[in-house]
């Protein structure tokens, strides 16, 4: 019974282990670097798992690019530095968040233009409909007409 | 016309939808087009597997096109790619460079012993620095580098025949259109 709860136990504490082994302890010179680099980490995507972030990947590459990241910082460079280092590498796959540029209009405006030609089409029919309301009789209201 | 808005923003849809399942069934969602291609290959200089005082560099690689092929005893796909590279890579008659990637040399050389070595020098990167200046993220990658040391091509993932003919030999022959 008790070798049992211990097996249990060990096998809970597995994940833990894991956790443990993908984020290596990493020299910061104090806590405002360290937590310049997880936010930094935070926000480049580690290019073999397609939806990890650096922070998070057990990948290998993840770790190097870790290191990577964790070295330029350490040599003074800023983040646009370290970010534009990974993309002329990665391309801009690396950025969870793609800088506004002609080619990324779609995506950061695309929502916003459909939401506004969505409410113009709403609008329209709703004033249409405002119009027509009075001149039809009330009796019509079974009609299927939208 | 207004009554038929809602059919056309329903086609747009099917249209779009279809354009995304047409798209990936035609790309691998896991590659990554690379940045450097067209552009300069990073420089590097990095020691010969087996002789370790021996460095191959950027330069010393000048002056004819060659295939950068990355790859690792730990891959498994290599091992898929491995004959390809034996037969009808080599007999495209450009010089193979291996790229140990992470790797330990003495697993690299047995690996090399057990499946064949197609390579005509195989350089080392054991803790993978140089493959972050080539946006190596995995193995196998490979790349085709033209004689002035440009990056013209690369596969992300085992060559295959499919790749071989449709990708490689039209590469290959841009090349050889050029030079004089």
């Amino acid at each position: 019974m008790r070798s049992r709860a211990l097996l249990w136990l060990a096998l809970c504490l597995l994940p833990a282990l894991a956790v443990a082994q993908a984020i290596q302890p990493l020299p910061f010179r104090n806590r405002a670097e360290e937590v310049r680099f997880q936010k930094l980490s935070a926000e480049l995507r580690c290019p073999m798992c397609q939806n990890e972030t650096l922070a998070d990947s057990n990948a290998p590459i993840a770790h190097d690019l870790r290191r990577q990241v964790f070295e330029m910082i350490q040599a003074g460079k800023s983040d646009e530095e370290i970010k534009a280092f990974l993309v002329a590498r990665y391309s801009q796959f690396v950025l969870y968040k793609p800088p506004v540029e002609p080619s990324t209009w779609l995506l950061w405006f695309g929502p916003a233009v459909l939401l506004v030609a969505g409410g113009i089409v709403v609008a329209i029919q709703v004033r249409r409909r405002a119009r027509q309301a009075p001149a039809s009789a009330p009796a019509n209201d079974t009609e299927d007409d939208w | 016309m207004s009554r038929l808005l809602p059919l056309f923003a329903f086609l747009v849809l099917v249209g779009l939808f279809g354009f995304g399942i047409w798209w990936n069934t035609r790309h691998d969602q896991h590659e990554i087009v690379s940045p450097l291609i067209d552009k300069p290959a990073p420089a590097f200089a990095l020691p010969v597997l087996g002789e370790p005082s021996r460095t191959v560099d950027k330069a010393s690689l000048l002056g004819k096109p060659y295939f950068l092929n990355v790859f690792a005893s730990w891959c498994i796909e290599c091992v898929h790619e491995h004959p390809i590279l034996m037969t009808e890579m080599k007999q495209l008659g450009l010089p193979l460079v291996g790229f140990n990637y992470k790797d330990d040399p003495q697993a690299a050389t047995a690996w090399l012993a057990d499946h064949g070595n197609p390579f005509d020098v195989i350089v080392a990167d054991r803790d993978g620095r140089t493959g972050i200046d080539f946006g190596v993220y995995a193995a196998p990658e490979t790349f085709l580098v033209d004689a002035k040391g440009v990056i013209r091509y690369k596969r992300i993932g085992p060559i295959t025949p499919e790749v071989l003919d449709t990708e490689i030999r039209p590469a290959v022959a841009a090349l050889a259109k050029e030079a004089p």
